[in-house]
């Protein structure tokens, strides 16, 4: 992408050692739809590398690619062109170690929250005991505060309710990376300031990598270390990588009148709008363009002045 | 839940939302709104049927010929109840017979043990000989009069009773048939495209036309078998030819159900790894049951209006029958009793499709609008 520049935040600490080999990389990836005609390219040569044990924030504009690149990830598409490593190794399809938080829930109607959790330990943790399951299942289930709830349906549970059950499914396999499509979009704020704790808890006590899409720069702030923008599509990129040198726990009032992170907040937010500006303008001057472009033809003329070309020019057709 | 709610749910469930207002008002919600819906659920509904006897009386009054009339609601009603006090009449005959019959096994036995005892005190031989074959037949008739069975020809209410059987039997054979091909076509397009031709043509076809050539097939079996079978003929005809009939809905909808599983759902599959069978039995066979049943419900009904045509014409016992001999009968009775078994029919299938109501509803997650 060619934005042109932008102020880069200033680091507090020292730049850090060399880091560890990434536990996720994307290298030259490229994603499209449907073919012929009807086909959309939504990803273009995304190239990323994710640092294992870190917390990285994907946003983006609604329909930028965000759901493919998670799913691109997850395993559950397959990139076109370029690869997703997982450890070193290629992917090719989806496993519990990549565990993916949906972003409509996907949760079984007909089973309970303690069915819909159990259902992927009982997959994932076959070779243990069915008591150490269970237990497994309840612990999980009292991590996200639905024991209340265990018992019932989905369509008898609350919006956030359904992503904490969501969330405990996934989060009860264990997985080596944590993959959040969106988690908390549809939720209200309060509930999402909740859940966002939550979700930063789990992390650090279960000491996993985790990469959480949203569309909301504060919320990214605040759980992540390192944050990257994902360009508008069609043919979307990734954008420049912002670091986020905040102190953790992160506290929400005391942040909203720190310097450092209303320069942030600033800088992410004016290169998204920027980024989203340069795109419509593009998408008009290609509307406005004319259908059928004329061929490219360099008129032969000695070296003159331009103006005596054009007056020349005229008194030729006037002949 | 509270009982309340747990009431109103029962009340979806089973699919009779008549009995919503009475639970509402009995915890003493709004009475107007309560008051409005007994009207719509009862009083509408009964003013409707009483115009419609009215009007059925008046037609039984024009529609006369010289040798017929039609039958009005009171004729017809006298009939049926004729026709229940005829089926009681014969049971309590039958089960008086019956303990005459076990009397009389009682007497024999005890006759031919004391003939038997007589035998062996007897001396001479020859005697001895003669009083033990005479035990032997008092018991054997004993034994006959023990295994009585009354042979009367079947009432009005045994022929329910038969039909009942035959459609539910006919449509086991055709659910069993029709699930394990429906899911295999729901998740193989190549083996839908194999199977769509048989089920576009067959589909349509009257269970008339089926009837002849399963009556060819079932003699055919019959004539092969050396034992005695476990189902009379009639009965398999008529039974089969309701399975080719109830087949088709079952199949298309449980192919519909099973091709449009949420691919939400089987995302969730693939992110667990879940084993062929394990992604068959916990997410596909849950997700489509909802539709699934809905197919199983027009069977049972097509099923159930097959049938009469089929026993009509198979000869087998059952309700069709019974019209049948009615009409070839031609007492004075005739068309009172074809009319009673006509609303005994709806009747009938009408509580089938209210208890596959129940069952779909069962397995639609307590949300029977998403169904
Ligand atoms: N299976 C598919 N077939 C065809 N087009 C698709 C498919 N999945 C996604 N797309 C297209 O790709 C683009 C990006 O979709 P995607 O769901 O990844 O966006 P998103 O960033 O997750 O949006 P949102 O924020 O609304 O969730 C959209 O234009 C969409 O129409
Ligand atoms: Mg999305």
């Amino acid at each position: 992408m060619s934005i042109a520049t932008l102020a880069q935040p200033v680091s507090r600490s020292s730049p850090l050692p060399e880091p560890p080999p990434p536990i996720m990389t994307m290298r030259g990836v490229s994603k499209g739809f449907g073919q012929g005609i009807t086909r959309t390219e939504v990803l273009s040569n995304i190239n990323l590398k994710i640092r294992p044990g870190e917390f990285l924030a994907v946003v983006g504009f609604s329909g930028s690619g965000k759901t493919t690149f998670t799913n691109l990830l997850a395993g559950l598409e397959m990139p076109d062109e370029g690869e997703v490593l997982f450890e070193g190794q290629p992917i090719t399809g989806p496993g519990p170690e990549r565990g993916l938080v949906f972003q409509n829930y996907s949760l079984l109607p007909w089973l309970t929250v303690r069915g819909n959790i159990a259902l992927s330990v009982n997959r994932v943790f076959s070779h243990w005991p069915s008591r150490k399951r269970r237990d497994h299942v309840e612990k999980f289930i009292n991590m996200v505060g639905l024991k209340h709830a265990a018992h019932r349906r989905p369509h008898e549970l609350s919006g956030g309710m359904r992503q904490r059950t969501s969330l405990a499914r996934t989060l009860a396999m264990k997985p080596k990376v944590l993959l959040l499509d969106e988690p908390l979009s549809a939720l209200d704020a309060l509930t999402r300031s909740v859940l966002q704790d939550e979700i930063l808890r789990i992390w650090r006590e279960e000491q996993q990598t985790c990469l959480m899409i949203t569309n909301d720069v504060d919320e990214a702030i605040i759980v992540a270390d390192r944050i990257v923008a994902l360009n508008p599509g069609p043919r979307a990129s990734l954008g420049p990588m912002f670091s986020v040198e905040l102190a953790r726990p992160r506290n929400r009032t005391e942040l909203n009148h720190d310097e450092y992170f209303k320069g942030l907040r600033n800088a992410v937010t004016n290169y998204l709008v920027a980024v989203r500006q340069k795109d419509r303008d593009d998408q008009a001057a290609r509307a406005s363009q004319p259908r059928f472009e004329l061929p490219e033809l360099e008129p032969i003329v000695p070296s003159k002045p331009s103006v005596s070309v054009f007056s020349r020019s005229v008194s030729n057709s006037g002949q | 839940m509270s009982f309340r709610g747990f009431l109103i749910k029962v009340c979806h469930v089973t699919g009779l939302p008549v009995l919503e207002p009475f639970v509402r008002l009995a915890y003493g919600e709004d009475p107007k709104e309560q008051f409005r819906g007994i009207a719509k659920f009862i009083l509408v509904p009964l003013l409707a049927v009483g115009l419609f006897l009215g009007a059925w009386s008046m037609a039984a009054r024009v529609v006369v010929t010289d040798s017929m009339k039609l039958p009005g609601p009171g004729e017809t009603w006298n009939a049926g109840t004729q026709l229940f006090a005829m089926h009681f009449e014969q049971r309590r005959a039958d089960a008086e017979k019956q303990r005459e019959k076990a009397r009389s096994a009682i007497k024999l036995y005890a006759q031919a043990k004391a003939t038997e005892k007589i035998a062996q005190k007897s001396e001479d031989p020859a005697k001895q000989k003669a009083l033990q074959a005479r035990a032997s037949v008092l018991k054997r008739q004993a034994l006959d009069a023990a295994n009585y069975v009354p042979s009367s020809a079947p009432t009005f209410v045994d022929q329910i009773i038969t039909s009942l059987k035959t459609v539910f039997f006919g449509f086991m054979v055709a659910t069993l048939i029709a699930v394990p091909i429906g899911i295999l076509c729901g998740m193989s397009p190549w083996f839908n495209a194999a199977f769509n031709p048989f089920i576009q043509v067959f589909k349509p076809v009257s269970p008339l036309a089926w009837l002849p050539l399963a009556g060819l097939v079932i003699v055919w079996w019959y004539s092969s078998l050396q034992s005695e079978p476990f189902f009379s003929k009639a009965f398999l005809i008529s039974a089969i030819t309701v399975s080719l009939c109830s087949l088709w809905p079952t199949l298309v909808n449980t192919t519909l159900g099973v091709a449009s599983v949420d691919k939400d759902y089987l995302n969730v599959a693939r992110v667990l790894n879940l084993s062929w069978s394990q992604r068959l039995f916990k997410i596909i066979l849950p997700a489509s049951l909802p539709l699934m049943f809905a197919g199983l419900r027009i069977s049972l009904g097509v099923g159930w209006m097959v049938l009469i045509a089929a026993d009509m014409l198979a000869q087998n016992p059952g309700l069709g029958k019974f019209v049948w001999d009615e009409f070839q009968n031609g007492s004075s009775l005739t068309y009172a009793r074809i009319a009673f078994s006509v609303i005994v029919i709806g009747l009938i299938g009408l509580l089938l499709d209210r208890f596959m109501i129940f069952l779909r509803n069962l397995v639609s997650f307590g949300n029977p609008a998403a169904a």
